[in-house]
């Protein structure tokens, strides 16, 4: 099976700080890819160079063939006409409606008449179960309901790659457990390949086809959801079983205690 | 010691002209992609709407005190020379020329300029910004572009209605109150205003301060690093840039408009 997307020796920093070093990861048509880790490992920095938002020092990022960083300005919204981005927090116009918040694309980049539009945005707003709420604001929904209504936008146009970033985060288990699913749905239903970046464990194994696991920047393990379960790698043992403590420290680096309080010095 | 205060210096004026070239190559990536947003007259005419309905009572009410405290000014000035005839031509050449213009400008600055860099601090904040990019929509045609539109266009309107309120508190406290003769005041109005040198000066002059101001609130927010600390220092740095814009602007124009 073709990549959609392939990442090679990626190299990217913020001035000194490196953020991602060496890294490559292939997204193969029509699956449902996991990138984890923890905290600040670079996982949304991943998404944001596959969107074109920001350039590698080295390396690339190629979508179905296309070098996204050679591409200028046209070129890169072309790309970005194929897919669909969810982000941490929906990021919803929060002066559109429901209804309008989903129908923008389809009005931006389409000549559909209004009917149509109404028909499509309706249909959107059902696969994700928030039809009956297309008239409310998003101050009037919930978070959970505000990040289905993001993934109601994010497929309105059918892109070949939608991108999750934190779908999961902040949501109670149930709102949890349909996003989840929703995921794996709409990415079946529509064929298209999906990136999801998270770092809750039971929902990723459960709705991914394979799992990329990353840490400082780079990638630490890799396999199915079956694989890493049974995996004996210490981080990934960390990360899958909570760990406070391992490859992952749970002190930032630097002095010790010791130092701190004076007690090496007296010893 | 020297050194170090000329490296001080040389870095500020570079940070500076940095700044500058950063904000006049936004300023023509605006007017590059406008074009765009008037084929879409609809997000403009909205904006316009939305900056106008914002700012109309403010701007009539302020008109109407400044009008009336020019009548009651002039009306005692002029009345030490016996020329309280003229009250009308001062109250209208003062406002068409400078306050309304002026005024104007200072109070778009503060009600719709710093509500315009709110708006748009907020949606990046809340990443509006960049799921407008990720839909290969561009924000600067599609946000800013129409406000920057709206705001040229609506600025020159109410300026006219500031002046056109404020020309009515003079009559108000001139003719009304104090009892000037009310064939002179619109006489002399009518003889003293020239359409072309005075209104029109004046419209340009708004129309300047309209780009001047609703380019600071675009850019501040555009520019605002998307945290509430920073948010609201960008809404009071529009209000204090824009001022000073407005007030170098007017001495460059008055100087170069009315020098005869």
């Amino acid at each position: 099976m073709s990549n959609l997307v392939e990442i090679r020796d990626l190299h990217f920093a913020y001035g000194e700080r490196s953020i991602l070093s060496n890294l490559r990861m292939d997204f193969p048509r029509g699956k449902l890819i996991a990138v984890m880790g923890g905290s600040g490992c670079g996982k949304t920095t991943v998404l944001r160079l596959i969107g074109g938002q920001i350039r590698p020092q080295r390396g690339e990022v190629r979508i179905g063939g296309e070098v996204v960083h050679s591409l200028d300005t046209q070129g890169l919204y072309r790309l970005r006409r194929r897919m669909g981005m969810l982000f941490q927090f929906g990021a919803l116009f929060t002066d559109l409606s429901v209804f309008d918040n989903v129908a923008f694309p389809l009005r931006e980049h389409t000549d559909l008449p209004e009917e149509l539009i109404r028909d499509l945005v309706l249909m959107k707003l059902n696969a994700v179960g928030l039809r009956n709420a297309h008239r409310l604001k998003p101050a009037e929904i919930s978070g959970g309901m505000a990040r289905r209504v993001a993934v109601a936008r994010a497929v309105a146009l059918d892109p070949e790659l939608i991108m999750y970033d934190e779908p999961f985060a902040g949501l109670d288990p149930i709102s949890m457990g349909v996003t989840a699913n929703l995921i794996r749905n709409l990415n079946d239903a529509l064929g298209s390949t999906s990136i999801l970046v998270s770092h809750d464990v039971q929902e990723c194994f459960a709705i991914a086809d394979y799992v990329y696991f990353m840490s400082a920047g780079k990638i630490v393990a890799e396999g199915t959801p079956t694989e890493l379960r049974v995996s004996t790698d210490p981080y990934v043992r960390q990360f899958v079983n909570a760990e406070p403590d391992g490859p992952v420290p749970f002190h930032y680096p630097g002095k010790t205690l010791a130092d701190d309080l004076g007690l090496g010095a007296r010893t | 010691m020297i050194a170090r205060f000329l490296g001080y210096i040389g870095c500020s004026v570079r940070e500076g002209l940095a700044a500058l070239g950063f904000a006049i190559r936004s300023f023509f990536s605006i007017l590059r992609v406008s074009p765009g947003a008037f084929r879409r007259p609809g997000l403009i005419s909205e904006q316009i709407h939305f900056i106008g309905n914002y700012s109309l009572v403010i701007i009539a009410v302020s008109g109407l005190f400044v009008g009336m405290v020019l009548g009651l000014q002039g009306y005692y000035t002029l009345n030490q020379y016996g020329a309280e005839q003229m009250l009308g031509q001062v109250v209208a050449l003062s406002l068409v020329r400078e306050l309304g213009p002026v005024v104007t400008a200072l109070l778009f600055a503060g009600r719709a300029g710093t509500s315009l860099t709110a708006q748009i601090g907020l949606m990046k904040a809340g990443e509006q910004l960049s799921a407008m990019e990720m839909m290969a929509i561009n924000p600067v045609q599609r946000v800013l572009a129409p406000r920057f539109w709206a705001g040229v266009i609506a600025m020159p309107v109410l300026a006219t209605v500031f002046s056109a309120v404020g020309v009515m508190g003079g009559y108000l406290v001139g003719v009304k109150l104090i009892g000037v003769d009310e064939g002179s005041f619109w006489a002399q109005m009518q003889s003293g205003v020239d359409v072309r040198a005075d209104v029109l000066n004046g419209v340009i002059k708004s129309f300047i301060f309209g780009i001047a101001v609703t380019f600071t609130a675009l850019f501040q927010g555009y520019q605002a690093q998307p945290t509430p600390e920073d948010v609201s220092r960008a809404t009071t740095r529009t209000v204090v840039i824009a001022s000073l814009l407005v007030w170098g602007l007017n001495f460059v124009m008055t100087a170069l408009m009315f020098n005869k």
